[in-house]
């Protein structure tokens, strides 16, 4: 049965919600969600590379030569990554500094290659922005909340963008925030626990 | 054959549509990007550094290149003498290159102040280097021939706790800085001539 728009769009949001139902693109995940803040910004940058390149390869489906298709993807992905970075250096500097290297690294993130040669190939080009969008989406809420949960118990408080803050202390002054969930390990402790939770979920 | 020819049609027009379209966003954004890392990066080590200058030294800069780098200098007037500048050294740290502005005196051969623009070391640890002015407060004073080195391997630098490859990358750079600026000392003076009053 063809699913809706409406439905392309919200699949990305919770029945393959990336990172935790397609398990994909986790090197960014486990690398950039030290703080809320930090996940938010790289989860809004992926979801601008997934929309342009879905809008693009999927505009351009009956031109791309299957044989070649994989480096198409790649230039335009590319392309879409180099202007974010360049973007994000202009208008949203200290971001950026944070982001660093996985700004770039954005081209070899499965999710957004995935995207291109799983949906946007194969689908109408409205269909394919709404599936980019959705799936977009979905990764910055799984980033921000990833980087919301590791920040708060690492830090012991959440700051988004200077405005937006809670403070864990102050609430429970007994909390001793403890700095190996800001580190890689708990990177990998902090998604496995959410994953398990997702999972009991269930649908 | 036809098919051939299709792929390779279609590759070298996507690829110089993109080429086009990327040179275009970089020209545009250029002047915009090299102004923010002024104000965020830069801008705040200049003026540490730079305490009480007279005049604005992130406006009164001047490039170097030597090899295939760039630095900029940035010029400082303080206490009414056109004799400190400040540039940026480069060491490695435990997550990639940190950035270190270092101001030396001219007259005097002497480290005025150092400060770490960029770095991505690890929070809580690496980070202080940036956050906390223990280390960077060292090098002030220091004469430029003097070593810098942490006393771990031998110096008199203390490092941060629990950071010892981020200070001995923050000692590279500044030692770096210190040595380009012996190498580079009469051209630079030179060129401060021209800001002098």
């Amino acid at each position: 049965m063809p699913k809706t728009i409406v439905q392309e769009f919200t699949k990305g949001l919770w029945q393959e919600l990336p990172p935790f139902r397609l398990v994909l693109g986790l090197c960014p995940v486990l690398g950039v969600t030290t703080t809320m803040e930090n996940g938010l910004g790289m989860g809004i940058a992926t979801t601008f590379v997934l929309f342009g390149s879905n809008f693009l390869v999927s505009m351009l489906r009956s031109i791309i030569p299957q044989k070649v298709r994989i480096a198409c993807f790649i230039i335009i992905i590319a392309s879409f990554v180099t202007i974010v970075e360049l973007l994000m250096q202009a208008y949203a500097y200290p971001l950026y500094l944070k982001l660093g290297v996985f700004i770039p690294l954005i081209v070899v993130n499965c999710i957004v290659l995935g995207r291109a040669e799983a949906f946007a190939y194969k689908n109408k080009v409205f269909y394919s922005i709404a599936d980019g969008l959705g799936i977009g989406i979905g990764f910055t809420l799984s980033l921000g909340a990833l980087g919301a949960v590791r920040e708060s118990l690492g830090n012991g408080s959440v700051t988004v963008w200077g405005d937006l803050s809670y403070n864990l202390l102050s609430a429970f002054p007994s909390f001793q925030p403890f700095s190996f969930m800001v580190q890689a390990p708990g990177a990998f402790i902090c998604l496995g626990l959410m994953l398990c939770f997702i999972n009991a979920i269930g649908d | 054959m036809n098919d051939m020819i299709k792929m390779v049609v279609v590759l070298t027009v996507l690829s110089s549509v993109a080429g086009g379209v990327l040179a275009a966003v970089n020209k545009g954004t250029a002047s915009q990007i090299e102004a923010q890392q002024l104000t965020f990066v830069k801008g705040p080590a200049i003026m540490s550094i730079l305490e009480g200058s007279t005049n604005n030294p992130i406006e009164d800069r001047f490039k170097i290149v030597e090899g295939d780098a760039e630095t900029s200098f940035f010029v400082g007037e303080i206490g009414g003498k056109t004799n400190t500048i400040a540039f940026e050294g480069f060491g490695k740290g435990f997550g990639g290159d940190i950035g270190v502005m270092v101001g030396i005196n001219m007259d005097e051969d002497k480290l005025v102040g150092a400060a770490v623009t960029v770095h991505s070391e690890t929070p809580g640890l690496g980070a202080n280097a940036k956050d906390k002015p223990d280390l960077a407060a060292q090098f002030k004073g220091l004469s430029i021939t003097d070593p810098v080195i942490v006393t771990k391997d031998g110096g008199k630098i203390n490092a941060i706790s629990g950071a010892t490859i981020t200070s001995r990358a923050v000692c590279d750079a500044v030692g770096k800085a210190m040595a380009a600026y012996q190498k580079m000392k009469p051209q630079l003076q030179q060129e401060i001539q021209k800001f002098g009053k």
